[in-house]
């Protein structure tokens, strides 16, 4: 991106002041480098979201934003509703409520290296990865509707996990105003057999190894020891979600707003909040996100039963569960004000400082923690939420490390065998259903996930607390 | 670069695009041409499709002689884009979508076939397209997923408006395309 086109207001803040039909400034918030190697539609996208009606503060853009569809990925923009604010299916994204678990297991990795090919294949096993792969979860249709209302706590009453891991979840598992009724019949089909399962593309189980601790007096909070295992779940509301957002997408493009008005790009189909569809995607949305609550709760608890049988002394406990693919009713403090705003997260993570009424006593001291995916070869981020988020974008931070290559240069670059032999030299076994499939998530094919979260420090939208390493990786 | 794959599956570039597919159904500019035209006579009719680069999605391309075989040959990439693997034509699906334009049908019909083939648990190998206004049915042949002799590299979520457009070039050819996450 050329950093002309924005204005600096600091070493991590760009701003492009409104014009045209914009109705906000965009905020891009990223150093030099990473604003560099984004892509100009980036900019574009974001001007773009800043012309839809009710749009409250700016069209943000975290440290890993890149080219996404309607919205950028990594973008954040909130809508007042009695400022004729917006929802938009294409704002949230496909994934509705894709997310990130990060469970303790207070193993020494030297009790896991030992066991880590056993580890690798049992996981394998116990968790369908990849296209095809079907879950042994059937879910009939009362089941289904109760799914849809309860989220994880809906899982943790069938026998999914414990009941101490709400409290560990975003929402504490079950986001409320789901409205099962606007769930169509064939996305309730999609989720049939699907719940319980990885997913595919960038969706991942991870065995990691906490590597480096940043901020030790969060670390200790947040039960992050050194040379410990924690596993870690990048999934989200699956073929459910995929279908809701589908429907809602076309829907809205073709009826969302009033005749006459003009988007910048079709696919910021969007309707007014306070508008009957509005308020049925809003309803069919939050059953997504309970969707993905409770196949996260289920990963996790076929990954504790794996460890259980393999390390019978081991208690893998949440650390926590967040989304990153959401539009959220919230308040903020605007201009002194507190407004109730919706709030489209689309590839960033809601990101709460110390103190924030919304977070679990056990985070009320230190921060939301903040779960950032990396790739395959260069590990993952523990940050945490800080109080300045809220000023900056709404309490909000990056989501991973953003691809600087598209799959299709991926997979002419590199050999999904050759990166697997190559991982697997580096102590980090990988399992697939697809070579071609670890070729397009090749570690090369992402930005340097230490320096959008040193980015994501040096903005004021959260800290880094720990480094973590991969040991194994079940990819989809 | 863009890759072009002819019906046979043969990589080429888009300048030397090879004619294939199975061009069906109707051109709206030309109502007399309803009938499924024999495999010998697509071999010139230039069909083929491409996958194109996004970020962190794929686009899929689909051109063809008709907006009908612009369609399936769109369908065809996003089988692509899951597998290497040749798709068996053991089961025939048919399905119906509509929408109020034509840009929008292509995001529909991508839709319907990326739902198909998460419902059924099938990939697609040949498709048949029907469009008469804003209304589309077809009929799909391929094979329940094989996850080992398939190997799927990545799950279609579905198919978006952006940069989604059906039109005929200057080649005289239609083209539909649009970004499909995946």
């Amino acid at each position: 991106m050329d950093s002309n086109r924005l204005s600096r207001i600091d070493d991590t803040t760009w701003r492009l002041e409104p014009s045209g039909a914009m109705r906000a400034p965009v905020v891009i918030y990223a150093d030099e480098p990473l604003l560099r190697g984004m892509d100009d539609k980036v900019l574009e996208q974001a001007s773009n979201v800043a012309t839809l009606p009710g749009i409250v503060g700016a069209a943000y853009a975290m440290p890993d934003a890149h080219w996404g569809y309607g919205f950028p990925i990594g973008g954040v923009a909130a809508f007042d509703p009695t400022l004729g604010g917006v929802v938009s299916a294409g704002g949230v994204g496909f994934d509705i409520s894709c997310g990130v678990r990060t469970m303790l297991t207070g193993l020494p990795a030297s009790a896991v290296e030992p066991h880590k090919a056993t580890l690798a294949e049992r996981l394998f096993a116990a968790v369908p990865a990849g296209m095809g792969r079907q879950g042994d979860i059937a879910v009939e249709p009362a089941a289904m509707d109760a799914m849809l209302e309860g989220g994880a706590q809906w899982a943790v009453a069938q026998g999914w996990g414990e009941a101490e891991d709400l409290a560990r979840i975003e929402e504490q598992g079950r986001m409320r105003g789901a409205d099962p009724e606007q769930v169509s019949e064939r996305a309730r089909l999609r989720m049939r057999r699907e719940l319980g399962t990885l997913g595919s593309g960038n969706h991942y189980l991870e065995v990691q190894v906490v590597a480096e601790i940043l901020a030790p007096e969060i670390a200790a909070a947040y039960g992050l020891r050194r040379d410990e295992v924690v596993v870690t779940i990048h999934s989200g509301s699956r073929g459910l979600g995929h279908q809701v957002a589908s429907e809602f997408l076309l829907e809205m493009a073709a009826h969302g707003m009033p005749e006459g008005t003009q988007l910048p790009d079709r696919e910021l189909a969007c309707a007014p909040i306070a508008s009957p569809l509005g308020q049925r995607y809003l309803g069919a949305m939050r059953a997504a996100i309970n969707c993905a609550f409770a196949n996260r709760q289920i990963l996790g608890h076929r990954a504790r039963l794996v460890f259980g049988e393999l390390f019978p002394a081991a208690r893998l406990s949440l650390l926590f569960d967040v989304s990153h693919n959401t539009c959220k009713e919230e308040t903020h403090t605007i201009e002194g004000e507190p407004r109730r705003l919706f709030v489209h997260r689309k590839g960033a993570t809601r990101a709460l400082g110390p103190g924030h009424p919304d977070l679990p006593e056990a985070f009320r001291q230190v921060g939301q923690p903040v779960l950032i995916g990396g790739s395959m070869g260069t590990g993952s981020w523990v940050l945490a939420g800080l109080a300045t988020s809220e000023a900056r974008a709404l309490s909000s931070a990056c989501h991973g490390a953003g691809r600087a290559l598209s799959r299709h240069a991926a997979l002419k670059r590199w050999s999904g065998r050759k990166i697997q032999d190559e991982l697997a030299a580096e102590g980090i076994l990988v399992k697939s259903p697809s070579t071609r499939g670890i070729a397009e998530e090749a570690p090369g094919a992402y930005k340097d996930v230490g320096a959008v979260v040193l980015a994501t420090e040096r903005a004021g939208l959260a800290r880094r607390v720990a480094r973590l390493r991969p040991m194994v990786c079940i990819k989809g | 670069m863009i890759e072009i794959k002819d019906q046979a599956g043969t990589v080429s570039e888009r300048k030397a695009m090879k004619a294939g597919g199975e061009p069906m159904g109707t051109d709206d500019r030309d109502p007399g041409a309803g009938a499924t035209r024999p495999t010998a006579a697509a071999a010139s009719s230039g069909a083929g499709f491409a996958l194109f680069p996004h970020d962190a999605d794929l686009g899929v391309h689909g051109q063809g002689p008709t907006v009908e075989v612009a369609f399936a040959e769109a369908a065809r990439a996003i089988t692509a884009a899951v597998t290497d693997a040749p798709v068996a034509e053991t089961d025939r699906v048919t399905l119906d979508c509509a929408a109020p334009d034509r840009d929008l049908l292509l995001v529909a019909w991508l839709n319907a076939v990326i739902a198909e083939m998460a419902v059924r648990g099938m990939l697609f190998g040949r498709f048949r397209v029907r469009i008469e206004g804003t209304q589309l049915s077809a009929e799909l042949w391929g094979e329940p997923i094989d996850p080992l002799r398939h190997a799927p590299a990545c799950e279609p979520k579905g198919a978006t408006c952006a940069m989604a457009e059906v039109r005929r070039e200057a080649d005289g050819l239609w083209h539909a395309r649009c970004i499909v996450d995946v």
